[in-house]
């Protein structure tokens, strides 16, 4: 078939569509609008007109948490770039695979300080996987192919993509090069099969065993492995903020999260574990807080993780395994399976006992007679009515905390949330991406009145695409984990952490075309919620829970503190 | 321990930054850092002289890696090696220093490359060290100016990086 001869914009096009794209975020400007006038021509994909570049990157990604494919941005040159950069460095920090596409100025201007020129990929190579500055519109398509290729294989993350605007016109034979093979990057997808069998080994001479895992259990879609693994062995499993739905929450094999925010039984079974398999995380300070304290206990530790620079890192490890998560566990199984002898019963019969202690300590119970609406019960109380099937995303705080500790994740790439850079402002955005790949499902944008302002203006988006996304604001009236540092450690100094003047939430959303509520007393918690998720389970709900504003999040570990050193209510 | 890490990488525009930006991004030291095209066009070499931990070079070695230009990459400090550095220094050559610094550049082997009345410029190869000892050996009054391109290194024998 001979190529035929396509303008860069229309290029652009074409490989979106190539790579089965159905949903683009973005927001146009001069030095896209080439591309844009093609967008205008064809119906391959949706494009989802967004109210600020930030919240089209948060849509592009979440979209991609809640399924697995590459999400997709397109912003122009310049400050559409620069918006950018929070959504690409949110990404970046937390693996997502995701492709941006930038407007640029025409190759000519580059460096002339022209209109809306910034150094795109100047600004963004510390927070992106790869970039590209596409030159000469004959190299379009195969560096489309490579940024979705690097995007989604090996560890993801955001690829971004620079494209001058006279490349957009320039035109050439269109070739899409149905596969890539790059020199200088193979990422390793097969375990080590002498490690696995060590671990194996590690495994069933194990003591007081802890399963750890984290976000590339989700990532790397290994969640029936993890279950299965888990199941067989009968070890404890705990997973971290962005791993929550790797592993049922509901059932008893589960300790809950750990880290900064986690439960007693997962903090303590971490720290006085004998043997640690640790699965797609990284050790990070919000996890083990003080690594010194950590490696105070002895303890073996196996870690998989596709990333060969995520292991031993901050802990030291004694059996690494670089390799597809998923293959690794199920291998790890296998030959688990085929082993001369199990688990020590005994010994586990022993540390069970112990994390059972440690569990019976409730370290979750609230003042459930309090008269004011307490955050922790509104979250119960919407598990109970999604049934756990909800999408929930997340913004970042007090609310982001208890969230995670009481919504029960079964299952993975329900909980969307920024882990890795905390980024307010990602609740809402990140509720249409989820929304908009899957249109019909319940999801809930759990927020605080701090950070729902930080990207408010989404509600007219969410009108314009018809997002019946339902938000649960935890109105504390405090940037409430602000607020809690300052009464924990800086003596009840509340500098700055006090939103005065906070809008009418039910008028203003209202004003956007949607229903608001204002809920005040525990006994509305229920009825709000199964009216906003039955009669109004079409529209959008924004739900303002007055709650008890001197609440916090136990149990806590003080920065730089150890996983034993926790907090407790 | 210094280390001496050969690189060799996609010769694209911006790949000097990714590794530059890296060490920066991360606080790793470079003690110096050199990069030209290498026979085959598409590629170029590069050699950074670091100091770390173990741990540190673990890491070091683990993030260079990680970038989609690097195609390959070696610790030469691993094994067997050679590492040469070229230092340009301009000294004052009047007087008593006239005859003094032909002495001193003889005996560490470099060359007089430029000459004025009041001048010698030296050119001068080996490792680090010896250039360091050089400019040691000399008045350091006599100084004027130094230029040096950093260390570059290439393994022993039959070790060698290629894709
Ligand atoms: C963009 C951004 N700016 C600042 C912070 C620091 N920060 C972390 S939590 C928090 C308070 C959040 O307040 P709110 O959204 O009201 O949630 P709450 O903690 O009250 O539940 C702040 C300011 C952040 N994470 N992100």
């Amino acid at each position: 078939m001979a190529d035929t001869e396509l303008t860069g914009a229309e290029i652009v096009v074409r490989c979106l569509a190539a790579e089965g794209v159905e949903h683009v975020f973005g927001y146009p400007g001069g030095a896209v609008l080439n591309i844009y006038d093609e967008i205008y021509k064809q119906d391959r994909f949706q494009h989802i007109l967004v109210r600020h570049e930030q919240a089209a990157v948060h849509a592009a990604d979440a979209y991609s948490r809640s399924t697995g494919k590459v999400g997709v941005a397109l912003v122009t040159s310049g400050p559409g770039a620069t918006n950018a950069v929070t959504g690409i460095a949110t990404a970046y920090m937390d693996s997502i695979p995701m492709v941006v596409v930038t407007g640029q100025v025409p190759t000519a201007a580059i460096g002339m300080d022209a209109f809306q020129e910034v150094d795109t990929v100047g600004i963004t190579r510390p927070c992106v996987k790869h970039n590209f500055l596409v030159k000469d519109v004959r190299e379009l398509a195969e560096t489309m192919k490579k940024a979705f290729y690097i995007a989604a294989s090996g560890r993801p993350g955001p690829v971004v993509v620079d494209i001058p605007k006279d490349v957009t016109q320039h035109s050439c034979a269109f070739h899409y090069p149905e596969t890539i093979s790059m020199r200088s990057y193979n990422p390793t997808s097969k375990g080590h099969a002498g490690q696995i069998k060590r671990a194996v080994q590690m495994l069933l001479e194990a003591k007081r065993p802890v399963i750890y895992t984290g976000g590339g259990v989700i990532l790397g879609d290994a969640a029936a492995q993890l279950t299965e693994l888990a199941r067989l062995l009968g070890y404890p499993v705990t997973n971290t903020l962005m791993g929550l739905g790797g592993y049922p929450s509901p059932d008893p094999l589960f300790l809950g999260m750990l880290g900064m925010h986690g439960t007693i039984e997962a903090n303590m079974a971490m720290q006085h574990c004998d043997v640690l398999l640790a699965v797609g995380a990284r050790f990070d300070d919000r996890v083990i807080g003080n690594p010194k304290h950590f490696q105070k206990e002895a303890r073996k530790i196996i870690h998989i993780d596709v990333d060969p620079s995520s292991i031993s890192k901050r802990v030291k490890v004694d059996v690494p395994i670089v390799g597809d998560v998923g293959h690794v566990l199920a291998e790890i199984a296998k030959f688990a399976q085929a082993a001369d002898h199990g688990p020590d019963q005994e010994a586990l019969k022993a540390w069970w006992a112990q994390i059972e202690l440690w569990r019976s300590q409730d370290c979750l119970k609230y003042d459930r007679a309090s008269p004011l609406i307490k955050p922790q019960y509104v979250i119960e109380k919407l598990y109970e009515v999604t049934q756990g099937d909800a999408f929930v995303t997340s913004d970042v705080g007090q609310h982001q905390m208890w969230a995670a500790q009481y919504y029960k994740f079964a299952k993975p790439r329900r909980w969307i949330n920024s882990g890795g850079l905390g980024t307010m402002g990602f609740g809402l955005p990140a509720a249409m991406g989820v929304q908009m790949a899957h249109p019909g499902a319940p999801v809930a944008c759990i927020t605080g009145e701090g950070s729902i302002q930080m990207n408010i203006q989404e509600l007219a988006t969410c009108k314009q695409s018809n997002l019946p996304i339902k938000i649960i604001l935890l109105n504390n009236g405090y940037l409430g984990m602000v607020r809690q540092w300052q009464e924990f450690f800086y003596e009840e100094r509340y500098a700055e952490s006090y939103v005065a003047s906070l809008p009418d939430f039910v008028k203003l959303s209202e004003a956007y075309g949607h229903v608001g509520m204002r809920i005040e007393k525990p006994e509305d918690v229920e009825p709000a919620l199964r009216r906003a998720f039955g009669e109004y389970k079409d529209q959008l709900v924004f739900m303002n829970f007055l709650t008890d504003p001197r609440e916090n999040v136990y149990p806590m570990i003080p920065a730089g503190k150890g996983l034993s050193e926790m907090i407790l209510i | 321990m210094r280390h001496i890490i050969s690189i060799m990488m996609e010769n694209e525009a911006g790949a000097l930054s990714r590794v530059a930006g890296l060490f920066s991004a991360r606080s790793y030291n470079i003690e110096s850092l050199t990069v030209a095209p290498t026979e085959d066009a598409s590629l170029s070499r590069m050699t950074i002289v670091t100091r770390g931990s173990d741990e540190v070079l673990e890491q070091i070695t683990k993030q260079l890696n990680k970038l989609i230009d690097v195609v390959k990459m070696q610790d030469l400090s691993d094994g067997d090696h050679i590492e040469r550095e070229l230092m340009l220094a301009k000294v004052k050559a009047t007087g008593e220093h006239r005859e003094e610094m032909k002495r001193i550049a003889d005996i560490f082997r470099g060359r007089i490359i430029d000459v004025s009345d009041k001048t010698y410029t030296i050119e001068l190869t080996g490792t680090g060290a010896k250039l360091d000892a050089f400019l040691e050996a000399i008045d350091p009054v006599a100084i004027m100016e130094v230029v040096r391109t950093g260390t570059s290194g290439i393994g022993r024998g039959d070790r060698v990086l290629k894709i």
